[in-house]
Parts: structure tokens; C-alpha cells; sequence
């Protein structure tokens, strides 16, 4: 017998039994919808996670000295580390807060003393004016940029260039203002003040850098540019103890908290998937048992298909792809189903959500092999009937 | 064409063994009309299944033109009912969910033809049964004596060797019989084997070679002419 008649033949039979076909199916219908669903959304909201991740820069790297035995690292030594391998830039950073205020308004500020550096490294972008520049270092100018919820607070407006407030006891003037970032991004930049580092060092009596970032050359680099920093802070750093694990300083970098996090969402889609696949299960239990019910209550056709010359194999694959129509059928229907639910949910919460190839081809997969391996059973059962004892059945 | 030997058939019946064909020997030659008589129980439908490749015997050869049988396996058996044998049962035993012509069409979709080919001979034998104008009707909109006519044509419908009709009158009135009668005499006079297998002795009056069978064993076998004296 040709494939094609075999093929015809299972169709007719699902079709003279459509709501039998469809509650069969329904059973593969809902595992293969929970499983693209839960899998779509914990990988939707994970790319969006390190998308934002990757934004604050891949090959950047975030050193912060702890030790609490005192340690000097100067301005010079960082503009010095720059020079050593793989090390494009350093952006060092004095941190502090004060509440700023001006025409009778104030706002909590947190004041970061920086260099013209952080511009790249950092990837502060201004919106109008300008960012900190060498020579403001090197005048030792109390000139500020601000972010845009501290120009509102002050001013009501964000059209704030050449005004002035006092911050630290002194008077600042404002020289450019960041770009608003809002609540989407992790770390607002909104409520900060950027001021000129050795500015910063002399208000805030802050004269060894305690954080600074360097970016790498490239991301290829990154491994380099981390042993030079190494190597550097275990000169100038004490750890707390001699006997201590800890050194008194860490060295982390976005793409070490990109893969932690990668792994952990990794865990968790293949978890929701698994319990979700449980269900697929008892849609293909469903079918097996349909089919078997299918098998008697069609004995006698198969009875009659026998008399005529059809063999163990026509009949068996008559059945199984019976069985595998069901459920890739089904399959497909809760594919779409899926994508089409995760198209809606896109523009309710915000986010990415889509349906990857891989996993569409592997619920497809899985509903082909739940059809085969749930099928052949019921097929094999019709297949061996013996004909005379299919015909005399009633 | 059929030769059986010896053959012999057990069943276990409740804890009892029963010798369903026992020790039959039968020769059918090529284009005779054989009716197999006998009363229920006689063996006759055992024997029927073990001619047409339904079930095999326990003992004894059975040679089917010329080729023994007895150790064919179920894939070369079920290939020897596609080819060789046609079926009219009495149930009809035709397929609800198929059209005539379908039902027709079967033991050809078994062999692998060609849907244009597989048409042009179902459709002619059909018209050969005299359901040319009935071809898409199911069984169900069909008369009794329709239905039987469509399994006919299905048995028709390979050329097979030998047209095995069991009881192919039991579920009819009289007149349909008559007509089903008249279908497998024309077959016959166009060359046909048939081996027909009753209990009433007015249909295997019918035929030129009545083979009587009691518990199992041919107790008489005998030739008619035509006007059904004895030859």
C-alpha cells in the first residue's frame, strides 16, 4: 500500500469522528500550549534582563577596594594603570551625598566626583550642555552636571544651563544635564550630581579612590585587562587578614553577572518546561487510549481489510499515523495557540515575548514522538488481530 | 487448481478438543462450480478459512495452484487472499464509511496501483454487477441484495483464481438470491472458479459439483448436468 493512501485513510477516520479527534487532541492542544508559554515568557523576560545587562557594558569591569586597613590609590596610579595591558580606560569615582538646594528648593543629590572618562566607560549620556572635562580637574572647578529630577526639584525645569546651586557648602554651577532615564533602567542616573573628581577628593576629604571602573580594550581582552588590575591592586591593597580569603578588593565584571543570570533563567525555563511537558504526557496517555478504543470498536473492519490482502504493516501504519496525525495536529494548534497568546501578552507586560524557533520544532518534536510511542501500541494490537477472529467479532 | 490432503483442524472447545476438518481430501479443478453442503458444525466454515487463506491448517497440505500453503507465512498469506481469492461472505462485510465504488476499490489500494488504473477497474466491475448507476452510494443506502452485489464486485475486482462465497444467500429474500444465484452462474460461464459453501440444499442445488460434509469428513461428492441430474 502507498503512504499516500495510508495517509488518506487516517484522515477519513479522524474526520468521521470530530469531536472524538478534537477532545483526543485537546489533551496535546493544552501540553504543547503551557510548555511554548511558560517557555516563551521566562526567555521574554529574560533577554529583556540581559539586554539591560549588556547595556551597562559587556566589557566593562567594577573594582571596589574593602579592606579596612587604609590603602593609597591615587589619582596618578589609575591615569598610570591605563597604560598596562588590555586596559583602554579608567574612570575613577569618589562617592558622597549632601542635599543640594537653590532658589529655596532642595534635593537629596548623590554626588559622584569623576573624571572625563566615565563618559565612555560609564556611557553617561548628556542631554544638553556638557560633561566634566580634564581641565575642570585640573582647575579644581566647582562646576556640577546634573540629572533631570534634580534640575526639577530645583528649578522646575530642565533648561537649568549657567544656574547655580549650593551643594557641600559651596556654590555650583551647572554645565549640562543628563538624559533622563526614568524607572526602566536598574541604576537612575536622575538624582545624581556629577562633580570634578579632585574636586570631590578636597569637599568630601576623600584622598585614595575606594571604586573605579575600566573598560577594556575590547571583550576579547577582558581576561587581560582583569590580570592587570589584579596585579595591580595586590600591590596596593593589604588584604584585612594575612590567613583571609579575602583580599580587600573585588574585581566583577557585567558579563560574570550576565551569565550567572543566564544560567539561572536557563534552569528555570527547562524546569517550567518539564513540568509542563508532564502534561504533554497525559495528552499522549489520551490518545492511547482512544486509539485502543478506536482498535475494538473497529475489529471488524480491520477484519475486513484483512480478508481483502491488507498486511500487518498497512494496518499498522494506518493506526499510527492515525495516532501521530492527532497529535502533531494537536501540536500545531497549541503551537499557535502559544504564539498567538504570547503576541498579547508582548503589549500587556511590556516585553519581548515570542516564540524561538527551537522551541516551536521541539514541541513539534515532542507531539510527533508522544503520537509514535503512545501509538504504537493500539497499532501493533490491530495489526496482530488474526483475521478470521476479527471478522467473527461482533 | 485447490488440492487439499489430509487436512485436519482441532479446536479446544470448553476443555474439549473438536476435529473441526478431520483428515479432508478434496480436489477442485480450474472454472467448476462447487457447493460445499452441510449441516452447522459440519466443518464447512473451517474448511472455507483454510481454503481462503484465513487460517491454516493443523496437519495436511493444501496446495493452491500448484504452491503449498502450509508453510506460507501471515505476509505471504495475506498477499494470496489480495491476489488469488475473492470473498462474498454473508454479512456482506463491506466497510460503512466507504462509497461502493471505495469499498471496490480496496483490495487494489492493498496492492499498490495507481489511483487512474484502480478506477477504470473498479468501475468496471461494478458495471459488471449491474451497479454502474450506484457507484457512490454507501452500504447503507444500498438493498441487502445491492450490498452483496458490491462485495462481488470487490471479490471480482483482482481476477483473483477462485471466488470463495460463503453463505452469500443466508441474509436475503428470495429474490435477491435469485439474483445473486444468476450473478455467480454468469461468472462462472465467464470462467470463473466458484466454491460456494451452504447449508440449504435448494442453493447448492445450483451448482455442477455438490461436496457434502458431515462431522468434518466428505461423506459424498458428486457431478450434475445442467437440469441438476446426476452426471
Amino acid at each position: 500500500m502507498k503512504i499516500t493512501q495510508a495517509i488518506k485513510m487516517a484522515f477519513s477516520a479522524i474526520f468521521s469522528n470530530k469531536m472524538r479527534s478534537f477532545l483526543t487532541m485537546l489533551g496535546i492542544i493544552i501540553g504543547v500550549l503551557s510548555v511554548t508559554l511558560l517557555v516563551g515568557i521566562v526567555q521574554g523576560a529574560s533577554d529583556s534582563v540581559s539586554s539591560q545587562i549588556e547595556s551597562l557594558g559587556g566589557n566593562k569591569l567594577m573594582v571596589t577596594v574593602s579592606s579596612r586597613k587604609p590603602s593609597y590609590i591615587t589619582l596618578a596610579d589609575l591615569a598610570e594603570l591605563e597604560n598596562h595591558d588590555g586596559i583602554a580606560r579608567i574612570a575613577p569615582s569618589i562617592s558622597g551625598s549632601d542635599t543640594a538646594k537653590a532658589e529655596g528648593n532642595s534635593s537629596d543629590a548623590a554626588i559622584k566626583g569623576v573624571t572625563a572618562n566615565s563618559v565612555q566607560v560609564d556611557g553617561i549620556t548628556v542631554e544638553s550642555g556638557r560633561f566634566i572635562r580634564s581641565s575642570d580637574n585640573e582647575k579644581r572647578l566647582d562646576i556640577a552636571v546634573v540629572g533631570v529630577k534634580i534640575a526639577k526639584d530645583l528649578f522646575g525645569h530642565t533648561d537649568v544651563i549657567g544656574s547655580s546651586f549650593t551643594m557641600l557648602g559651596r556654590s555650583f554651577e551647572i554645565v549640562g544635564v543628563l538624559k533622563e532615564e526614568g524607572t526602566v533602567s536598574m541604576s537612575s542616573d536622575d538624582s545624581t550630581v556629577y562633580i570634578p573628581i579632585e574636586t570631590a577628593s578636597r569637599l568630601l576629604r576623600q584622598t585614595s579612590v575606594t571604586s573605579f571602573n575600566a573598560a577594556a580594550a575590547s571583550v576579547a581582552e577582558m581576561d587581560a585587562a582583569r590580570a592587570s588590575l589584579e596585579n595591580f591592586l595586590a600591590q596596593k591593597v593589604k588584604p584585612a587578614a594575612s590567613d583571609s580569603e579575602d583580599k580587600g578588593y573585588t574585581v566583577f565584571n557585567m558579563g560574570d553577572v550576565l551569565s550567572a543570570f543566564n544560567s539561572v533563567m536557563n534552569t528555570m525555563s527547562v524546569l517550567l518546561g518539564g513540568i509542563a511537558s508532564i502534561s504533554l504526557i497525559v495528552g499522549g496517555i489520551g490518545i492511547m487510549n482512544i486509539m485502543l478504543v478506536s482498535v475494538s470498536e473497529r475489529t471488524r473492519e480491520i477484519g475486513i481489510r484483512k480478508a481483502v490482502g491488507a498486511q500487518h504493516s498497512d494496518i499498522m501504519i494506518q493506526f499510527l499515523i492515525e495516532a501521530v496525525t492527532i497529535s502533531v495536529t494537536g501540536g500545531l494548534i497549541g503551537m499557535l495557540l502559544g504564539a498567538g497568546i504570547l503576541q498579547v501578552l508582548s503589549g500587556i507586560m511590556n516585553l519581548d515575548l515570542h516564540l524561538s524557533v527551537s522551541v516551536s520544532a521541539l514541541a513539534l518534536g515532542f507531539s510527533l514522538a508522544i503520537g509514535v510511542i503512545f501509538g504504537i501500541y493500539p497499532a501493533n494490537k490491530a495489526a496482530k488481530l488474526k483475521p478470521i477472529d476479527a471478522l467473527r467479532y461482533e | 487448481m485447490i488440492e487439499l490432503k489430509n487436512i485436519r483442524k482441532t479446536y479446544m472447545l470448553g476443555g474439549e478438543t473438536v476435529n473441526a476438518v478431520d483428515g479432508l481430501s478434496l480436489v477442485i479443478d480450474e472454472h467448476e462450480f462447487v457447493a460445499i453442503v452441510g449441516a452447522s458444525g459440519s466443518g464447512k466454515s473451517t474448511l472455507m478459512n483454510i481454503i481462503g487463506c484465513l487460517d491454516s491448517a493443523d496437519e495436511g497440505e493444501y496446495l493452491l495452484r500448484g504452491q503449498d500453503i502450509s508453510s506460507f507465512s501471515s505476509r505471504e498469506m495475506a498477499v494470496l487472499r489480495n491476489r488469488e481469492i475473492g470473498f462474498v461472505f454473508q454479512q456482506f462485510n463491506l466497510l460503512q464509511k466507504l462509497t461502493a465504488l471505495e469499498n471496490v476499490e480496496l483490495p487494489l489500494i492493498y496492492q499498490g496501483m495507481g489511483l487512474s488504473e484502480r478506477k477504470k477497474r473498479a468501475v468496471e466491475a461494478m458495471t459488471r454487477v449491474g451497479l454502474e448507476t450506484r457507484m457512490n452510494h454507501r452500504p447503507n443506502q444500498l438493498s441487502g441484495g445491492q450490498q452483496q452485489r458490491v462485495a462481488i464486485a470487490r471479490a471480482l475486482v483482482t481476477r483473483p483464481a477462485l471466488i470463495l462465497a460463503d453463505e452469500p444467500t443466508g441474509n436475503l429474500d428470495s429474490k435477491s438470491s435469485q439474483e445473486i444465484l444468476a450473478l455467480l452462474h454468469e461468472l462462472h460461464s465467464a470462467g470463473n472458479t466458484i466454491l460456494l459453501i451452504t447449508h440449504d440444499e435448494h442453493i447448492a442445488a445450483e451448482a455442477g459439483r455438490r461436496v457434502r460434509l458431515v462431522d468434518g469428513r466428505v461423506v459424498s461428492d458428486s457431478k450434475y448436468d445442467r437440469e441438476g441430474e446426476p452426471a
